[in-house]
């Protein structure tokens, strides 16, 4: 068994229990332990970035520090905690001056990064750790009748240099992942394209329009569903489609769901045990297509 | 010091110069597909040339989507996504900043999250099984924010760090 540090963030332990319940139970299932460790913050995403790049260094090194401690790499949920934390973890690695400058702000808590351990996110976790071949053995429910739309979002791909996730203009690691659960994994026009989710609240017309670009085109591809591993994806393609119907009475009743969900609903976790009703698209489609 | 030097000097804004204007980024910026309010290259050429009010009080700075395709495709290594990070900064210390921004401030500094977990939320956790969320380290990262000037906005008008 190899265990992570998890880091949860804000917005999928306070919104999205679907996710989190699915994460953790199919991860579990595969031999990864999560630690919960204490005190943990806010990673620091885009809008505090926007504020002071230099407090989104120190809150990301403060958090790695505290899994350095605890002698655990860290994973993540979200692409956005994600790429706050690998980034700062990469930059400071290898930016010496910076790191002392980071450093500095961090004793005034006590605390200092070393740069000893990776951040991971868990699709990372899944095919490096566990690999395709023990996943594609762990599934019980095969669902060889969906064709699902990997959506990869931005922020697990770039900026690669300091992530290094994945090939940023052909990524495969979704694709693989949802293939080795015997789905099809069906392209689609415009898939590397931003979902537009941090749009919302400084443009809402922006945000929906790259919103509906990815599910115009999902539709056109006939797929079931579009599997997200971000959860600002997922709060933009999914109540987005609510907005779509009310500002442009557009309905496209198409279901999102989180890669732990199909993984999970594949090893046989009953949707009512990860709260998939909490979804406000409906994903009763894709369960009756399970078999 | 002239403002593109400004620019150069902070986090993020090092890459600023290497710019050849080659427009590698408008082609790759799925902002500037639907909107001409928006254009990497634009904001980068007025940086370059020290138009500063148009830059720091100006909307474009912030209809970036941050998806850092222009980032990763940008022939001279600018990183174009940083440096419009290290102008948000600057216009964030000269008090120019979208409301919701000035609220995710707040909520990170005074609570460590920038989503509240409330006792509603707290309760429906352990409703669906989920574990206690842990306490967060907010008295740390108040430590750590102090220290850096977090949030403060600069003395005098039109003067940037």
């Amino acid at each position: 068994m190899k265990s992570y540090a998890l880091f949860l963030g804000c917005t999928i332990p306070a919104r999205q229990p679907s996710y989190e319940l699915s994460a953790r139970k199919s991860l579990s299932r595969l031999d990864i332990e999560l630690v919960d460790l204490p005190n943990m913050t806010c990673c620091a995403p885009p809008p505090v970035e926007s504020i002071n790049l230099e407090a989104n260094l120190s809150a990301a090194a403060y958090n790695i520090s505290l899994a350095e401690e605890a002698d655990l790499d860290l994973v993540t949920l979200c692409a956005g905690c994600f790429q706050s934390l690998a980034k700062a973890n990469a930059i400071l690695k290898q930016e010496e001056h910076l790191k002392k400058r980071i450093n500095k702000n961090l004793s005034h808590a006590g605390k200092e990064f070393k740069g000893n351990k990776e951040v991971k996110h868990y699709l990372q976790v899944l095919k490096d750790d566990i690999g395709l071949k023990k996943i594609r053995a762990s599934v019980n429910r095969p669902l060889s009748n969906l064709k699902v739309a990997a959506f990869y979002g931005c922020h697990v791909l770039r900026p690669s240099g300091f992530l290094r996730f994945d090939d940023p203009e052909r990524p495969r690691i979704l694709d693989d992942l949802i293939e080795s659960l015997h789905a099809r994994s069906v392209p689609y026009r415009n898939k590397l394209k931003c979902c537009g989710g941090l749009m919302r609240g400084i443009s809402d017309d922006i945000a929906l329009e790259l919103a509906r670009d990815k599910l115009v085109n999902t539709s056109k591809a006939g797929v079931d569903c579009i599997t997200t591993l971000c959860p600002f994806c997922f709060v933009a393609l999914d109540i987005g489609q609510i907005q779509l119907r009310s500002k442009r009475q557009e309905t496209y009743d198409m279901s999102i769901l989180h890669y732990s969900e199909l993984l999970a609903l594949a090893m046989g976790v009953k949707p009512e045990e990860m709260a998939l009703d909490t979804h406000k698209i409906k994903v009763d489609k894709v369960i009756e297509k399970l078999e | 010091m002239e403002f593109s030097e400004k620019i150069t000097n902070r986090i993020g804004g090092e890459t600023l110069t290497s710019c050849y204007q080659c427009g590698t980024c408008v082609s790759s910026c799925p902002i500037a597909r639907i909107t001409s309010e928006f254009n990497p290259r634009e904001v980068i050429k007025l940086a370059q040339l020290g138009v500063r009010e148009e830059v720091i009080t100006g909307d474009a700075i912030w209809l970036c989507t941050s998806c850092y395709n222009c980032n990763e495709r940008c022939p001279q290594k600018v990183e174009i996504a940083e440096v419009i990070y290290a102008m948000r900064n600057m216009a964030f210390e000269a008090s120019n900043k979208p409301a919701i921004y000035a609220e995710f401030a707040s909520a990170f500094k005074e609570q460590g999250r920038v989503v509240p977990v409330s006792q509603f939320v707290e309760k429906k956790r352990a409703d669906y099984g989920l574990p206690p969320l842990q306490p967060t380290g907010v008295e740390a990262l108040q430590k750590i924010l102090a220290a850096l000037s977090f949030g403060k906005t600069s003395s005098k008008e039109g003067e940037d760090k």
